[in-house]
């Protein structure tokens, strides 16, 4: 299964980024192989508005079935959702951790978005 | 005659003295809130007999029968209001659209149109000389440029204007200024007054329009707004001290010319100034 991270590089040792739609970059990883690519997200990083809707936009056309994110605005949850994106709420960890514990199970899918829009 | 009451800052006394300029002034006169996000000019201004109209913006509607999710529309929105993914779904985010018709014109399918979004409301009063038109922005929406050029078309070109504009340098501050003849920037003599003035001097510069400015409650503080005045050769029109009787009076709704009806000598001397104004060219 494909799954997305706002991820600021593409070593899984590293924190992912704090926000969804203004992440510099995405990591796509596949859970079967342990493989990844990366999407490049710097267009949205330095967006107007709308980097939520757009960086959904980017994840959905990327394939991924799920994302694992720090926070996740209202905007940016329509669009997942619309795509059939589940979505998992990571409080802390890195990029590897959080792999790891969505593979056991442990993180918790969301039904809804967990902060405002333009809440930083 | 436009004259744009503006400010870097916030609170430094813009609506204090667009009202006190306005309620001066020896004959018609028009005064525009523009200051939509949070008008309060009214405040002072016994208003009656309102008339209030709603303000709309175009946004877009997607006919999903007609529309084969071509992504054209999503491409073209330069603030990402239309998202289009994987060949199934489009969707519209109003409150993102700036309402510039494009994804309606490169729609292949015609499967776009246009229907009107209330984004707030535009009042209009008649008191005695003075013609009150004020733009007020809907909790929750984002854009007031729209709405503050919703209040500048209801204007009369003739009359004397006021303008009493939204604080910062941002698009709202441009949109209130832009056309005006003259703006006095309102300071006060603090590190943030004079940080922000620059800023404001530096956009009022850009736009090439005459101004100076006026320093409220000029005798606290320091020095350095009349000294970066002086550098720069900013006249200094106006000077009002700070008192509490006017503090006093305006938590009760009660404007500066009628609680220190000296002041009205100044914007006079003021208001002669700068009645040969016009756009530097």
């Amino acid at each position: 299964m494909k799954i997305a991270l706002p991820v600021t590089s593409d070593k899984v040792e590293d924190q992912m980024n704090r926000t969804f739609g203004r992440a510099p970059k995405f990591m796509i990883y596949e859970t079967q192989t342990d493989a990844f690519e990366m999407v490049d997200n710097a267009q949205n990083l330095n967006a107007a508005q709308g980097a939520g809707t757009q960086s959904a936009q980017n994840v959905a056309s990327s394939g991924a079935k799920a994302i694992i994110c720090k926070n996740c605005g209202p905007n940016a949850y329509q669009v997942l959702t619309a795509a059939g994106i589940e979505i998992y709420i990571a409080e802390s960890g890195t990029v590897k951790e959080n792999i790891e514990k969505f593979k056991k199970g442990e993180l918790k899918s969301s039904s809804s978005a967990n902060v405002e829009g333009h809440w930083l | 005659m436009k004259l744009a009451v503006a400010s870097g800052k916030g609170g430094t006394g813009k609506t204090t003295l667009s009202v006190a300029i306005a309620k001066t002034f020896d004959g018609p006169v028009q005064l525009l809130d523009c200051d939509v996000e949070e008008p309060n000019s009214h405040i002072f201004l016994k208003l009656e007999n309102k008339i209030i109209e709603k303000v709309n913006v175009p946004v877009p509607v997607i006919d999903l029968e007609k529309c084969t999710h071509c992504g054209k529309c999503a491409e073209i929105c330069e603030f990402n209001a239309i998202i289009s993914f994987g060949g199934t779904t489009t969707m519209v985010f109003p409150d993102l659209c700036h309402s510039c018709g494009g994804c309606e014109l490169v729609c292949p399918e015609g499967a776009i149109t246009e229907k009107p979004e209330e984004i707030g409301e535009l009042t209009k009063c008649n008191l005695g000389n003075i013609k009150f038109l004020e733009g007020k922005l809907k909790i929750g929406k984002a854009m007031s440029p729209p709405i503050i050029r919703a209040v500048k078309n209801a204007a009369e070109d003739e009359l004397f204007t006021v303008i009493d504009s939204p604080p910062g340098t941002s698009c709202p501050m441009i949109a209130a200024v832009h056309d005006a003849d003259y703006v006095l920037l309102v300071t006060e003599p603090t590190p943030f007054g004079l940080n922000d003035l620059i800023l404001a001097v530096e956009t009022v510069r850009d736009m090439k329009i005459s101004f100076s400015v006026a320093i409220n409650r000029f005798d606290v503080g320091d020095d350095r707004v009349e000294k970066y005045c002086e550098k720069e050769g900013i006249e200094i029109s106006l000077k009002i001290p700070d008192s509490r009787k006017v503090a006093v009076a305006y938590s009760k709704g009660i404007s500066l010319d009628e609680v220190m009806p000296e002041v009205k000598t100044d914007i006079r001397k003021f208001l002669k100034s700068i009645e040969s104004s016009g756009r530097q060219s």
